[in-house]
């Protein structure tokens, strides 16, 4: 075994006998990700690395540490991608951070989530075992499905090691178009499109207007183009790209970023939700970014009645502590957490309190 | 044949019936030897075992309530669908309940504008696509069975079919499960927004085979329906060459909306029994489809046109009406029963392989088949390496079950050893829970133990399904010897 998994296994071990806490942190771009959570620091930026990756199966495997930048350019020069667009949040971003993270970009309601794309995980779990579940086929039904239970469980459930994934060819065409529209229509709007063979890859309305962003064969591209109307915008890959990383104004600058900013995941045709500061709208409805200083009790009952749950995305710790991040779980899917947490780190060592103070 | 569960109980007939006669009206409760024989099995045939009794819940409280009642006296308990599942995960346990869920067959909401189902889990695959239909929508995933197979056992088995390599699996189609712990307590998995918060559970329940929760109520993703569908028929003098045409198709950048293939036995089963119309001079064919507008599928088709000649294809048929190309994949879809029909009792093995090694996976098998001295027909979701090698015997002829499963074992292990896995779609139930010891350590084996526990700390739910006992890996690699099952790295 190779001397860094020997390290870590040995830090795992002394912490649980020493009744220590581990914080899992890759490039820390998702720092601000979560609850803070105590616990020294275990760096996973030195397991770095694609272990392989051969196009035609549609497959890469790579170590947790290595960077997300250079997974997506290694892709890319095979004309494929992580078509779920993760957000990096800064330089440093890990493929480990990605999955424990489970965040997903524009494309996420076209495509699916991270989540939908990991095959399989290699992870030390809190007693220091070395596991490995899922593999490098699409299909894999043996055993429980760990690997997708990993994405976005924040690192709570184990140290994950290497991830193996599902990539995609990149579309051959793409366009993105603008429509002024108020919030009411464009929720109507996007909600009927989705039921149409339409290749709509992505969409954001805010303030006003609605950017659809097309992608799929040359031929469904155009034709859709026809079909829907709407003003060319040319050079949108920043636009695209402000939205991903969240540096749009609406997400960025001095002015906003004092203000909490909720994650909203609800039914894609649920009605505007009125809040009061402003909204941006993405994946067709099913995501609701809202910026305001209303209380999480009132934002958290406006979700739940969308269909969906909310999640203080970005806000001041103290905020964060006091209100949760995370929607609260019924009592009966709280007992299955604690109990998965027992399952897999049964001495509290990994990222304690990240996703729910109790554990 | 008896499958041995070593995971038994000491329960208490007497006091189980009399709970269920509270709980239950009498024809919702079946007792007597007759009435539970028709229970005995699944779509595997080769194992069964005679439940204790078998319940038919038609409301969520007596679903809730027989729960409640079984958890209380340990008395396991065995859900159940259509029971069409080739690996026995719906077979009965002999200390056991099995609780069938088929009243649950309502469609309880189609929603064009959400693009969602929600249907009970004793609803048809097939009826959810033809009630969506009307609205231009359909539920993408389509196994072979999904005449007859339902929704509740598709969530359990994380069911695939032929278009899965561009539309998904189950678990890429399902936005919520409701369901109940084996305490009784009713439990939503996912929500009606495209995530939920905490952990992904909906992931863990999707593939679960009924070990973790009884499931009452899902709700599906329905995807518009292509405007038009085209399939390419590819014929090949050499397997081989059909399987390197995979690769080179996925490496042109194509995901096509299915990509399937038979060899020349499955082919010869098929054609006397579907009509397809299939050539049957050649030693494989591939059945590579396209969707979308029909500028885009014209485009698509002279792409793959053009791959599969490179590739050696002899020759290129490409459908040309709905029903030509219905009448292409009924050949594909049909090809259990149609091997049914030439052999007294076939075994179906699911492994999958990563798509490079499907030649030498094939040459393997017809290896093995010479060893064993039986009939092998090959049928293939080609786009995703899932194997369907279909094995002939005699039940009637001693010994050639034995012989059959110990070529399926060797098929499947080789699957692992190849960086693939036991199973892709068909689940482990009973059939493949002795060779998941070849395809996972001890170790691991225990963290599943683990995470079945927190959801069933009584082990109550499907007992002795899916994950081996760590006493039944230890025989098993006595057996068959450490060095055929060391798991081996799987990536």
């Amino acid at each position: 075994m190779d001397a860094q998994l020997k390290e870590w296994i040995g830090r795992i071990h002394d912490a649980a006998k020493a009744g220590q806490q581990l914080r899992i942190r890759g490039g820390g771009s998702k720092d601000f990700y979560g609850l803070p959570s105590a616990g020294d620091i275990l760096d996973t930026t030195s397991w770095c690395g694609i272990v392989s990756y051969e196009p035609t199966e549609l497959v890469v495997v790579a170590r947790a540490g290595t960077p997300l930048a250079e997974l997506e350019a290694t892709l890319r020069e095979k004309g494929q991608c992580l078509p779920f667009e993760p957000p990096h949040f800064g330089g440093g971003a890990t493929v480990g951070g990605m999955v424990a993270a489970g965040l997903s970009g524009p494309r996420r309601s076209a495509v699916g989530a991270v989540r939908d794309y990991v095959l399989g995980v290699k992870m030390l779990d809190g007693n220091g075992e070395l596991l490995a579940f899922g593999g490098q086929v699409m299909k894999n039904v043996a055993g429980y499905d760990v690997p997708r239970l990993m994405a976005g469980s924040l690192g709570t459930l184990g140290l994950m090691t290497e991830l193996s994934l599902k990539v995609l060819p990149l579309p051959p065409a793409g366009m993105t178009l603008r429509f002024a529209m108020g919030e009411t229509d464009a929720l109507k709007k996007l909600n009927a499109w989705g039921g149409q063979p339409l290749p709509i890859a992505a969409s954001v309305w805010h303030d006003g207007a609605l950017t659809l962003r097309l992608a799929g064969a040359v031929a469904a591209v155009r034709a859709a183009r026809q079909a829907l109307g709407g003003e060319e915008v040319a050079d949108a890959g920043a636009f695209w790209q402000s939205i991903r990383e969240q540096t749009h104004p609406y997400f960025a600058g001095e002015k906003v970023s004092a203000t909490p900013l909720w994650r909203l995941s609800v039914a894609s045709v649920a009605p505007p939700i009125c809040c009061s500061g402003p909204t941006l709208i993405e994946w067709g409805g099913a995501l609701r970014w809202l910026r305001g200083d209303q209380g999480a009790e009132q934002v958290r009952n406006l979700a739940a009645s969308a269909g969906g749950h909310a999640t203080l995305f970005r806000g001041e710790a103290a905020l964060k502590t006091a209100a949760g991040v995370f929607q609260p779980l019924s009592p009966v899917l709280a007992k299955i957490h604690r109990n998965l947490k027992q399952a897999f780190d049964p001495a509290g060592v990994f990222n304690r309190g990240r996703m729910y103070p109790e554990f | 044949m008896a499958f041995a569960n070593d995971v038994r109980f000491a329960v208490n007939r007497s006091a189980t019936l009399e709970r269920l006669r509270e709980i239950l009206p009498p024809p919702l409760l079946l007792v007597e030897e007759e009435e539970l024989r028709p229970y005995e099995c699944d779509g595997l045939t080769a194992y069964r075992a005679l439940p204790m009794f078998v319940v038919l819940p038609e409301t969520e409280s007596q679903v809730a309530d027989i729960l409640r009642a079984c958890y209380a006296l340990g008395t396991p308990v065995v859900p159940r669908g259509a029971a069409t599942g080739l690996s026995g995960g719906a077979m009965p346990h002999e200390d056991g309940v099995v609780m069938s869920l088929a009243k649950f067959k309502k469609i309880l909401r189609i929603d064009p504008v959400s693009r969602t189902a929600i249907v009970q889990p004793g609803v048809r695959n097939l009826a959810v696509s033809e009630a969506a239909a009307p609205h231009g929508l359909y539920y993408a995933p389509d196994p072979s069975s999904q005449i007859a197979c339902t929704i509740g056992g598709n969530v359990a088995e994380n069911s695939g079919g032929v278009h899965c390599l561009k539309y998904g699996l189950t678990v890429h189609n399902v936005l919520k499960v409701r369901g109940f712990t084996i305490e009784g307590e009713a439990v939503e998995f996912g929500a009606d927004a495209l995530d939920a918060a905490g952990l992904d559970l909906l992931a863990l329940i999707n593939g679960s085979e009924g070990l973790l929760a009884v499931i009452t109520e899902v709700t599906v993703k329905l995807t518009p329906k292509p405007e038009l569908a085209q399939v390419v028929l590819a014929y090949f003098d050499d397997v081989q060459k059909a399987g390197n045409a995979v690769a080179d198709v996925i490496a042109a950048g194509i995901i096509p909306g299915g990509l399937e293939m038979m060899d020349k036995p499955a082919t010869h089963a098929v054609e006397p029994y579907v009509k397809a119309g299939y050539d049957l001079d050649a030693e494989a064919v591939l059945l590579c489809e396209s969707d979308g507008t029909p500028i885009e599928v014209a485009e698509e088709i002279e792409r793959m046109k053009a791959v599969l000649e490179k590739s050696g294809a002899t020759s290129l048929v490409v459908s040309q009406s709905e029903a030509e190309r219905l009448r292409f994949w009924a050949g594909r879809k049909a090809a259990f029963p149609a091997v049914g029909r030439i052999t007294p009792d076939y075994l179906c093995m699911d492994g999958t392989i990563p798509r490079k090694r499907l030649a030498e996976m094939l040459e393997a098998i017809a290896d093995l088949g010479a060893k064993y001295g039986l009939r092998c027909a090959n049928v293939f979701h080609a786009g995703d390496g899932n194997l369907h090698p279909l094995i002939m015997y005699d039940a009637n002829q001693p010994g050639e079950l034995e012989r059959a499963t110990a070529f399926g074992g060797e098929i499947l292990e080789l699957s692992v050893k190849l960086g693939g896995t036991v199973t892709g779609e068909h689940g482990v139930g009973v059939e493949k829970i002795d060779v998941m010891a070849a395809q996972f350590t001890p170790a691991e084996i225990a963290a599943f133990h683990r995470l079945k526990a927190a959801f069933d700390g009584k082990g109550l739910l499907n007992p002795g399904k899916g994950i081996p006992t760590l006493a039944r890996c230890r025989e098993y690699t006595q057996t068959r010897g450490a060095a055929a099952v060391t798991p081996p790295p799987r990536f």
